[in-house]
């Protein structure tokens, strides 16, 4: 990786370790101490994730001991004591199915936004754009939510589902009663939300497109698309999907306001069989859940172990999207 | 004229295409602009001297405000910042000077993982660890796992400001006789340090919105606190909490605390962008 490191911004500083600071080279008392605190910090972070996967694993145990593989295939849902029913499916599969939505319409989107603001607008409104859009992404998730359930909602309910169960409720994914708390809001909402991020990677990596690309474009005789599509495009594909995946990332695991807008649902009704039905994530149950569960009963253990499993998902998703993107840095296509 | 009409074509092509990525600014912007003009126009009318200053009332009777929620915000982020930022100036400062080695490729990798862990699985590993530990809902929790939220991004910004330091001004405080972790700390960093506070800024920004890893580690409360371990509130609790009451006068309050929150969140994120912005300006 530190090869790779370099690209037009750190020139003439790009440094590592510089000779005067290796490590070896630490002979006084000061520096070994000082070096000593600093690699204890850096080891919080190895520390913290280690922890992070064994303490949940251990706090879902008892639910894993006693539903065994049938709590991941599982649709039932029932704290009641002695009647006891914990299966993560419906959840799991909310969760693919909302975040499915929202790569579906915010990548296209987040795609559009990221070509005009690197190829298209002049540099006059590029930055006061780029600004805004990265406000966007500092907006506390609660306060989506908050709009979600009293703006937001009714623009669904409204301009898409009510047409869509009026034109295509026949289809069973389209059928129900339009009412604005549904799967479909909780993947749009995650849409909004993931524009920010998957737009200001894009950008980026199309920025960082050597503009020699588009000039042999151009002296084929390219139209603008044409020189951005087959120039550009197809040269930041890789950088393009890892954002896309960083983006699928924040969707999988973001919690308030999906929590506030989806409907929740709980059991079999959960599970996405259309999208105008209530349904729920793993995010949103635990949120929804967590403070009610008896403490001594198997409740809190199986919120922890839909937990596990979001964990398992995000931890993929996520090692898949720094090794791709460490990878497309290492070619130099990103800074 | 074959080819006439194929250019007609691709012209035509390229101007759906150039209005297409007008659109989509479009329709990312519209949400921003819609829900910074619903909290400014139905937050304000909750704003009063009463409501800033005064706890939550009676469940289901006007009244009563946001005030331990502020304060609640505020001790986590002192918390949360007194664990997190030395912590993670630390690591970044070790990546930055030390970590061109394996250890420091896979601390830097799982920095950014851990950067993009969802929030409440934070919370939830905190519940085991903290809130069972001590067999209650504390600040002390809540601190715990909104440090960990913040350390990846403090790492991060750190490391990136210390690399931009030119290595002159190392050579140069070497030679005139100082110790290495001298020179760190009294030329390298100071040299960063506008890369540095913007980063922490931008963390705190961060935490302050965060809500679902404090559900199941500070809970939320109705009260001042007395003590730092029993639950408090936070403004994102109380936002979430006060939504969800079937009562216009709680939307209404949930509106205001939302005005507050994001005027706090955009605030500290428009000086943090503006301080980088001056620091790249001064530098070198």
């Amino acid at each position: 990786m530190g090869k790779g490191r370099g690209g037009g911004k750190v020139n003439h500083s790009e440094i590592f370790a510089p000779r005067l600071l290796r490590l070896s080279s630490l002979s006084f008392k000061g520096d070994r101490l000082f070096l000593a605190l600093t690699v204890a910090a850096a080891s919080t972070v190895i520390v913290i994730m280690a922890l992070l996967v064994i303490k949940i694993y251990e706090g879902a145990a008892p639910v894993f001991n006693r539903f065994g593989f049938g709590f991941l295939t599982g649709v039932d849902w029932n704290p009641v004591e002695g009647m006891e029913a914990y299966g993560a499916l419906p959840y799991l599969l909310g969760t693919l199915t909302t975040s499915a939505i929202a790569l579906i319409v915010g990548v296209p989107i987040s795609l559009g936004v990221a070509i005009f603001l690197a190829e298209i607008a002049p540099s006059s409104i590029r930055a006061p754009l780029s600004y805004l859009i990265e406000l966007l992404a500092a907006v506390p998730s609660v306060i989506y939510g908050l709009w979600g359930v009293f703006v937001f909602r009714f623009w669904v309910r409204d301009l898409i589902e009510a047409s869509l169960s009026t034109y295509l409720g026949f289809i069973p994914i389209f059928s129900g009663t339009p009412y604005g708390l549904s799967i479909l809001s909780g993947g749009l909402i995650l849409a909004i939300m993931i524009i920010p991020t998957v737009s200001a990677v894009c950008k980026e990596v199309l920025l960082a497109v050597p503009n020699t690309q588009r000039e042999a474009a151009y002296s084929l005789g390219a139209t603008r698309w044409e020189a951005i599509r087959i120039g550009v495009l197809s040269y930041a594909r890789a950088g393009i999907v890892g954002a896309i995946i960083l983006g699928l990332g924040r969707a999988v695991g973001e919690t308030m306001a999906v929590t506030m807008v989806i409907g929740n649902a709980v059991g079999q009704a959960a599970l996405p069989t259309s999208l105008l039905k209530a349904g729920q994530t793993m995010a949103s149950l635990i949120a929804n859940e967590f403070n009610e569960a008896n403490p001594v009963s198997l409740h809190p253990s199986a919120l922890i172990g839909v937990g596990f499993i979001l964990l398992i998902l995000a931890l993929i998703i996520n090692v898949a999207a720094q090794l791709l993107i460490y990878h497309v840095r290492a070619k130099g296509v990103v800074e | 004229m074959w080819s006439e009409t194929n250019y007609k074509i691709r012209k035509f092509k390229e101007r759906l295409f150039l209005a297409l990525t007008v659109v989509a600014v479009i329709l990312a912007i519209l949400p921003l602009l819609s829900i910074l003009f619903e909290v400014v126009i139905r937050g304000l009318p909750a704003i009063s001297i009463e409501f800033l200053t005064s706890p939550p009332g009676v469940i289901g009777q006007p009244g009563g405000g946001i005030a331990n929620a502020i304060q609640g915000t505020f001790i986590l982020i002192a918390l949360s910042s007194l664990i997190g930022v030395p912590i993670g100036v630390l690591a970044g400062i070790y990546l930055a000077e030390f970590g061109n080695n394996p250890f420091g490729r896979v601390v830097r990798f799982l920095s950014d993982v851990l950067m993009q862990m969802p929030s409440i699985v934070i919370g939830i590993f905190v519940y085991v660890l903290v809130v069972l530990a001590l067999g209650r809902f504390s600040p002390i929790a809540g601190a715990v796992a909104l440090s960990i939220i913040m350390l990846p991004i403090v790492i991060k910004t750190t490391e990136e400001s210390i690399r931009l330091v030119p290595n002159l001004l190392r050579e140069g405080a070497v030679a005139l006789g100082l110790r290495r972790w001298r020179v760190i700390l009294s030329i390298v960093v100071p040299a960063a340090k506008s890369g540095v506070v913007t980063g922490v800024m931008l963390a705190v920004a961060r935490i302050a919105g965060e809500t679902a890893p404090l559900i199941m580690t500070v809970l939320g409360s109705q009260w001042f606190p007395t003590s730092l371990f029993e639950p408090i509130d936070a403004l994102t609790l109380r936002i979430w909490r006060l939504a969800l009451l079937p009562y216009e006068y709680a939307q209404q309050q949930a509106w205001g605390a939302a005005l507050v929150l994001i005027a706090m969140v955009l605030t500290l994120n428009v000086v943090a962008k503006t301080l980088s912005k001056m620091g790249r300006k001064v530098k070198i």
